[in-house]
């Protein structure tokens, strides 16, 4: 116990530096990851999608696939994994870290473009760097899929409207033959500007082993 | 040289005007204090002012021959007591027109000073007269005065910021209050102990006592001065929070060391039910109030068909709320507004558009003039009342407060920093709590003393300290918020990209706090959620609106209002040219086929837009028809080149109106009331007349062009099938009919309408 106990904390050091985390969260995760995982030392889809918790929310499939999206990795690499490790789920998981009082003006910005950056990963579904109308479409049925009939057939129209609220803010004068093909990450920064991603985008992560209290598995 | 003429004699003309209205103002101002001192005088009896005039007939005793039939005769006193009340809140109101003629005083100076200072005047020359002024009555106050306005806060409190913010705001009101509460008290104390000052009188509870009257933040002063510096949601939410439910920690406090004034000891078990009390208080008036809430909301529910009485439910069940919370002394003001958030959700989706601004309007007047004259009241009440002042003491009490509220912030903040995920800065916390003024409610409280020998040295205290924040605090804090720079609230509205991405993210950290394992804030709330959709909303929300997902009724709430604004502002042929000229033929791809590209609503919704559309067009027209008479002596060289450009301004028109959906251009509606704003969530007290005052009449480029479409609509002209221009058509038709109706607006369409469509238009 005492030898593997020392290798995996001198890992988790690297991935607290990498990620940012502190050693308890780490230890925490870890443990979380473990149950999930069944003892493995892999995740896939099927684990998280037998979270019970998880049945009742309405994207639920989509942010499942956060989890497996390369493009989440901060690696520049586009496509999907079959099964992520420990690792991978920190990595996602850091992008819900909470700025500190510490944080500078510069850290901040970057904290929001990468929160920004996964919420737009997750609406891209086809990854080519733009939302188009039919994702959004997809996006916003996805939101009211609990509600039934009212929600499918407002969701074409909400989503037309959003559309066309981002074509007007960022691209004002357009002739009648033009075509907005989607929606850039430039035009998503800006449109979602107000509401401040780094303070909003974030949970607490305790610092007390939470896996002993009753959870879902 | 003419211009310098012309401009000086304008300045003078601004100039007389503004002395004619001062003037006029002096003048009821002497009515006011004739009123108020005839008033003293027909109590105990002074010798007649030789200004007055008396009436025989009213003195007369009878006579043995006959009396000629009077014409005309005198009787005051029938109407005295709603003459005079009537007389003060003219009196107010016109202070509170006065100030905004005068635009470098306002941007100074805030209102609330100002006020102060009328009432000070007033009370002056009441004094001066020789009579007594007025002083403000502690029944008064809390009874009619003071529910307007919390009701008001209470029904527009933004929930997500408080809820999100509850700890914290806790923290201060129930620890913060506790410590400003006894370190005052103790200090004073103390000082007072020492030999020379001349207060050996004082005791410790008498001490403890006034500490915890003047510990309290006051909601008045707070909602009054941070309504002008539009400081961001965060600051205003702390603060004003804070102001709110403090008000069950004073209750308890002042109860508790009343008691104990009296008797003279405490012992470990009173201080032990005086937190028992202190529970029982702020939890029984919460309860008290989600009563009346919910039994506000259920009435709702069936009001269907007697529209008219809609407001009267909300106003009359929160007053029952606070009045039967002080029946038991527990905390109205926690009633009141766990009443009003309680109501909210389901009253709004129940009632008729015309209710809902009727109660946005009225909430806003009945506290506007409440505000206004307790703060005239207390200008005057500081002229009136017995003073007795010990330059120790009440210079001990500002320095007291301000020194513990310094630290009490800071010190506290260190704690919760710990606890809290954003936190907060040092400059927001000099914010909260240079912020945290004291008000009417500290004065009301001490004049409630009956304990008399320390009283009068109290009450000048408090006076002071009042003074001291009010003016002092309340005119430094905004160069301060600059100076600090601040973050100031945005001023922008809530946009459906928002609303989407705002759902988005409750469901994202919902499913990632899932993943991980543990039940955090967003976990329950999502719970909550549920519960309120599954249960509650289906009991309390009328019709088919109960099963509407949040989302949902967003949009068609923006819709509405999009189209309200689209219409209402009189012609959308003014089009300027940041107006982005983007419409739904951009969006959808080339491929599909042109059917219907107009996104659909439901048949509800549409019914009251186009109800909407066809009131206005049919104002508009009416508006513009006498125009139309006077263009027809246009130059006709003049309107041959404007043409063309009139029949490129119109196509875009009718695409404009053909959906609702456009991006309005910045123009809004202004309404004279000062804290009113149109715009959705509880944005109560945002702009304050900053919004661009929007010209309500059409200028000629808009007449002519309508002009052309009904011309246009003459010819027939073969469009393709859009729905707009078919309405347009249409409408235009019937109105030709009513060629002859008169030239105002057609009036308010009839209750009876409303009954279609349960839908409302915020």
């Amino acid at each position: 116990m005492g030898a593997s106990q020392t290798h995996s904390e001198h890992k988790f050091q690297d991935l607290v530096d990498k990620t940012g985390f502190s050693l308890e969260q780490i230890i925490n995760l870890h443990k979380r990851f473990k149950q999930l995982s069944g003892n493995e030392d892999t995740i896939s889809r099927e684990n998280l999608d037998s979270i019970p918790a998880l049945a009742t929310n309405p994207i639920r499939k989509q942010i499942i696939e956060a989890f497996f999206d390369k493009r989440n990795q901060r690696q520049d690499e586009v496509g999907s994994f079959h099964e992520i490790g420990f690792e991978q789920f920190l990595m996602v998981m850091s992008h819900f870290r909470p700025p500190t009082l510490k944080t500078t003006e510069e850290e901040r910005e970057v904290m929001r473009r990468e929160k920004l950056r996964f919420l737009f990963n997750m609406h891209d579904t086809d990854s080519d760097g733009t939302i188009t109308l039919d994702e959004y479409r997809k996006v916003v049925e996805e939101l009211l899929s609990k509600s039934g009939a009212i929600g499918l057939e407002a969701a074409k129209a909400i989503a037309d409207a959003a559309m066309l609220e981002v074509a007007s803010t960022n691209v004002p004068h357009m002739e009648p033959d033009e075509f907005y093909e989607g929606i850039t990450f430039e035009h998503f920064e800006q449109i979602l500007k107000g509401l401040e991603m780094e303070s909003r985008m974030h949970i607490r992560f305790l610092d007390v082993n939470t896996t002993t209290m009753h959870c879902g598995k | 040289m003419a211009e310098l003429l012309g401009s000086s004699s304008v300045r003078s003309g601004r100039a007389s005007f503004c002395l004619r209205v001062v003037g006029f103002v002096l003048l009821l101002v002497f009515a006011a204090a004739a009123s108020a001192s005839r008033d003293i005088s027909n109590g105990t009896s002074k010798e007649p002012n030789p200004a007055r005039e008396e009436d025989p007939h009213h003195r007369s005793n009878t006579t043995h021959h006959k009396k000629a039939f009077p014409v005309l005769s005198f009787n005051y006193e029938h109407v005295r007591t709603p003459f005079e009340i009537s007389l003060w809140i003219l009196l107010a109101l016109l202070m509170k027109l006065g100030f905004h003629i005068i635009p470098r005083l306002s941007h100074v100076v805030p209102e609330s000073c100002l006020l102060i200072f009328v009432g000070l005047l007033v009370g002056g020359i009441i004094k001066a007269i020789g009579e007594k002024p007025p002083i403000l009555d502690s029944t008064l106050f809390f009874l009619y005065l003071l529910p307007p306005i919390i009701l008001d806060a209470g029904y527009f409190l933004p929930i997500r910021p408080f809820t999100e913010n509850l700890g914290t705001i806790l923290v201060f009101a129930v620890v913060g209050t506790l410590w400003n509460a006894f370190f005052i008290g103790g200090m004073m104390y103390a000082v007072c102990q020492i030999e020379g000052t001349g207060l050996g009188g004082v005791d410790l509870l008498s001490c403890l006592l006034f500490g915890a009257i003047i510990s309290a933040v006051d909601p008045v002063a707070v909602l009054a001065m941070f309504e002008e510096i539009h400081i961001n949601e965060l600051l205003h939410i702390l603060v004003f929070g804070e102001s709110l439910l403090n008000d069950a920690v004073t209750v308890v406090l002042y109860h508790l060391f009343e008691e104990f004034a009296h008797i003279g000891t405490v012992t470990v078990a009173d201080a032990f039910l005086g937190v028992v009390c202190f529970f029982v208080v702020s939890l029984g008036g919460i309860l008290v109030g989600a009563i009346y809430g919910i039994l506000g909301a259920f009435t709702s529910r069936f009001t269907s068909h007697t529209r008219v009485i809609e407001p009267l439910f909300v106003f009359l069940y929160s007053y029952m709320a606070y009045l039967s919370a002080e029946v038991f002394h527990l905390s109205g003001i926690m009633s009141l507004i766990a009443c009003g958030v309680m109501m909210r959700p389901y009253v709004e989706a129940n009632i008729s558009h015309k209710s809902y601004t009727t109660i946005k309007y009225f909430l806003k007047m009945w506290s506007s003039v409440s505000e206004t004259l307790i703060f005239i009241f207390l200008g005057v009440s500081t002229v009136a009342g017995p003073h007795s002042w010990n330059w120790t003491f009440v210079v001990l009490t500002v320095i007291l407060c301000f020194v513990s509220r310094m630290l009490g912030v800071v010190g506290l903040t260190y704690i919760i920093n710990k606890f809290r995920i954003v936190k907060l800065t040092k400059k927001e916390q000099f914010i909260v709590a240079y912020g945290g003024l004291r008000g009417a409610i500290a004065f009301s409280l001490g004049f409630l003393l009956t304990n008399d020998k320390m009283k009068d040295m109290f009450l000048t205290a408090i006076i002071t300290v009042i003074f001291f924040t009010v003016f002092v605090q309340g005119m430094t804090i905004k160069p301060l918020v600059d100076l600090l720079a601040v973050k100031k609230k945005k001023e922008s509205k809530r946009s459906i990209n928002e609303e989407i991405h705002t759902q988005f993210l409750d469901h994202l950290l919902t499913g990632i706090e899932d993943v991980c394992g543990h039940y955090g804030h967003h976990h329950w709330k999502d719970k909550l959620n549920r519960f309120n959709k599954a249960y509650v909303k289906k009991w309390l929300i009328a019709g088919e609106r109960s099963t509407e997902p949040q989302l949902i009724s967003f949009y068609n709430k923006l819709e509405m209002k999009q189209a309200i604004m689209l219409v209402e502002s009189g012609s959308a042929a003014k089009l300027p040219s940041t107006l982005s000229s983007v419409s739904m033929q951009n969006i959808q791809p080339r491929a599909q086929p042109r059917g219907r590209i107009i996104p659909r609503i439901s048949k509800g919704r549409e019914e009251e837009i186009r109800k909407l559309l066809r009131a206005n067009l049919q104002k508009t027209r009416q508006r513009l028809r006498s125009y139309s008479r006077h263009d027809l002596m246009i130059d006709p060289f003049e309107d041959n080149m404007s043409e063309v450009r009139f029949r490129k301004q119109r196509v875009e028109m009718e695409r404009r109106m053909s959906h609702y959906l456009t991006v309005p251009a910045n123009r809004q509606e202004a309404p004279p009331v000062r804290k009113v704003y149109l715009a959705d969530d509880g944005d109560s007290r945002a702009v304050s007349g900053r919004r661009a005052t929007q010209p309500n009449l059409s200028s000629p480029d808009a007449v002519s062009l309508l002009d052309e479409s009904s011309q246009r609509a003459n010819q027939r002209s073969p469009d393709p099938p859009r729905r707009g221009p078919e309405l347009q058509e249409s409408q235009e038709e019937q109105d030709q009919l009513k060629l002859s109706r008169c030239l105002s607006d057609p009036g308010p369409n009839k209750d009876g309408d409303e009954d279609k469509n349960k839908g409302f238009i915020p």
